[in-house]
């Protein structure tokens, strides 16, 4: 996946790989002729490279104005605008967007061309022999989820929308761009495709590292996607440009409280792993073993419980000492079964979930064979949340533009959090 | 049916002339059709792109067409003298109009989400021009020459008062001759012959259309 030409590539800083490179805005505007105002004004920030960075703002905002300068379908008024230090405007056209992946959501999909046509066309834009670009359309479609024998050879009207969607990041990606321009890619199709979609991508951002500049409406995908999150008011003014839990725990102004909307720390709880907190310890038993020597060891404390495993290691029962004083029986049937369990890069959300259905007041986290690794119990979610609430009261960020220029400090280690 | 066999010995004693009569009005239709389709479609692809000049295209190609063709030859004889050159002017001209127009709404109505990716997935604006929008509007241009096609083979008839070429000639000779022997037979034969060739031509065209048009399009 590297052996592309297409811009220049800037190494990258962060623990995953880096293909992307930075984009910088510096004092873009866009006046349209015959409005007075500008539909973007003054618009100055980076993107630095490698990261995901989602536009949110009320629709007409200047959102997609703003992305189309970057690969100059929409040429800015004044301004200067780089792409791995290349300033755009000297570029061609056309050769800049060849280096430049691009998905809307109308998809926009060739419809005269097949699927595997459509993916290839980048590829063959730049120059690629025919046996190279159909490995790469097959590697493509594979890629997001679409067997390549069955709909390489469909025309899109043989497509769903969702599918549609996928061959148009597919065909965003077969060049292997250092960047990707995404206007609400996943905007036209029901909330589980768009879940499974936004999946998929984050999975895919993890092995490619680019730089991603993701529009959406909808902050709960910015907050799931964004590595970080430009907030943006009329004429693209930035509101707040940060990682998504600094912006949760700490809006910066009411507009920007007003677009998080309610439930903002439970939106948090999405953006930390089960991974990430440290995990208790519950007293275990394995299912022979003798009840009332496990009794002991859950002891009399209100509201201890105990977990019973089988004898590979994995989570079966939970029982309290009552459970056990009732007597009788073996470990095998006493207490409740264990129902619901979390992994490590579950979301504490999850394990908030998982902890309220259990009513043994804990999440059971289990490795990846299932076996007992630990819980996570009401306190410690508590307490995450309380700890990035005073991270981020403490740093107070001015919201404007300039304050991104490269992952700093705890920006930085937050967003590793946020892809785990 | 007596008249029907009279006919009949008409047509196979003027066979050969008649089959030759033919073959100039078709081939003469198809280049002017050719020549029409050339010059429509650089005119659409010149204008389409401006509301302004898609009417003014509409409008004088529409302002040709109501002109009789028995006044156009009249006006361009005078010009361009008889025979060819005023035949193949007039064809020409009568068939921009369903060619132009087509090409025109052709053109605007393909998606502007197409061609907004198409753009930004780096295809030149010629590479947008021909692999994508000329491409999606092919059915409807076509759909205009076919219909000039059809235009056209009637108006050739006419050409004969310009000495042009085709079966005209028939339909005029037996015109000018009502009351003599065969007048009648001669100018039905044309007749017959140019609505079975414009049948002919219109199948030839629902074959070209399936050839050249993408099955992702197709209706
Ligand atoms: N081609 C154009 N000509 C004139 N004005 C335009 C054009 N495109 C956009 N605008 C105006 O510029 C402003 C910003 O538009 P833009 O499409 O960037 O908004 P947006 O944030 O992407 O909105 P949405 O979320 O609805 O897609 C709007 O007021 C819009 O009316
Ligand atoms: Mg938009």
């Amino acid at each position: 996946m590297s052996e592309t030409n297409t811009a220049p590539k800037l190494g990258g800083e962060s623990d995953r790989a880096t293909s992307g490179v930075e984009i910088r805005l510096e004092n873009v505007t866009k006046q349209y002729g015959g409005q007075r105002q500008p539909a973007v004004d003054s618009v100055t920030m980076t993107i630095p490279a490698g990261e995901t960075v989602v536009f949110v703002g009320p629709s007409g905002c200047g959102k997609t104005t703003t992305m189309k300068m970057i690969n100059r379908l929409i040429e800015p008024t004044s301004g200067r605008i780089t792409v791995g230090g290349q300033d755009v405007l000297r570029l061609n056209p056309d050769e800049l967007r060849r280096g430049i992946g691009y998905a809307i959501q109308q998809v926009g999909l060739l419809p005269h061309l097949t699927v595997g046509q459509n993916v290839g066309l980048v590829p063959g834009l730049i120059g690629w022999d025919r046996k190279r670009i159909a490995d790469r359309t097959e590697e493509m479609l594979d890629l997001v989820g679409l067997d390549p024998t069955e709909y390489r050879d469909r025309f899109p009207k043989q497509l769903s929308g969702g599918q549609q969607q996928r061959v148009g990041v597919a065909r965003a990606l077969a060049a292997d761009p250092p960047v990707l321009l995404m206007d609400e890619p996943f905007g036209a199709v029901d909330p589980i495709t768009r879940g499974n979609l936004q999946d998929e991508l984050l999975r895919l951002q993890e092995e490619m590292g680019k730089t991603i500049v993701f529009v959406t409406h909808d902050f709960d995908e910015a907050v799931k996607l964004g590595d970080r999150i430009a907030v943006l008011g009329s004429q693209s003014r930035i509101l707040q440009y940060d990682t998504p839990e600094a912006i949760l725990a700490n809006p910066a102004d009411e507009t920007v409280a007003g677009f998080v909307g309610a439930g903002a720390a439970l939106k948090q709880l999405t953006l930390r792993r089960v991974r990430d907190i440290e995990l208790e310890q519950l007293p275990t038993a394995t299912v022979g073993e003798e009840p009332a020597a496990f009794a002991t060891r859950i002891g009399g404390r209100k509201g201890a419980v105990g977990l019973v495993l089988d004898d590979r290691g994995r989570p079966l029962r939970w029982v309290t000492r009552r459970d056990l004083d009732r007597g009788g029986g073996s470990l095998a049937t006493a207490g409740r079964p264990v129902e619901d369990s979390v992994d490590r890069a579950s979301t504490l959300q999850d394990a908030l979930e998982a902890l309220l259905t259990a009513d043994a007041g804990y999440a059971v986290v289990t490795r990846s064979r299932g076996q007992y690794a630990g819980v996570v119990g009401l306190d410690s979610l508590m307490g995450t949340i309380r700890a990035l609430r005073e991270q981020y009261e403490d740093e107070d960020g001015a919201p404007d533009g300039r304050q991104g220029d490269g992952p700093s400090g705890s920006q930085g280690g937050g967003t590793g959090a946020a892809h785990g | 049916m007596n008249w029907l066999s009279d006919f009949g010995s008409f047509v196979a004693g003027r066979w050969e002339q008649l089959l030759f009569d033919s073959y100039l009005h078709v081939s003469a239709v198809v280049q002017c059709v050719v020549i029409a389709t050339v010059v429509g479609m650089l005119i659409g692809v010149a204008v389409y792109r401006s509301p302004f000049g898609s009417a003014v295209a509409t409008a004088v190609t529409s302002a040709i067409l109501t002109i009789p063709s028995f006044a156009l030859f009249g006006l361009l004889i005078p010009v361009l003298g008889l025979g060819v050159p005023p035949t193949v002017t007039v064809l020409v001209l009568y068939a921009l109009l369903p060619i132009v127009r087509n090409t025109i709404v052709g053109l605007a109505s393909v998606d502007s989400s197409i061609t907004d990716a198409a753009r930004g997935i780096g295809m030149s604006r010629f590479d947008v021009l021909t692999r994508v929008e000329l491409r999606l509007a092919w059915p409807a241009v076509l759909t205009g020459i076919r219909v000039s096609t059809q235009m056209l083979m009637g108006i050739l008839a006419i050409a004969a008062y310009a000495k042009g070429p085709g079966l005209g000639n028939q339909i005029i000779t037996g015109l000018s001759r009502v009351g003599s022997a065969n007048a009648t037979n001669a100018a039905v034969a044309g007749t017959v012959a140019i609505v079975i060739l414009a049948l002919v031509l219109d199948a030839v065209y629902v074959l070209i259309g399936r050839l050249t048009t993408s099955r992702g399009i197709r209706v």
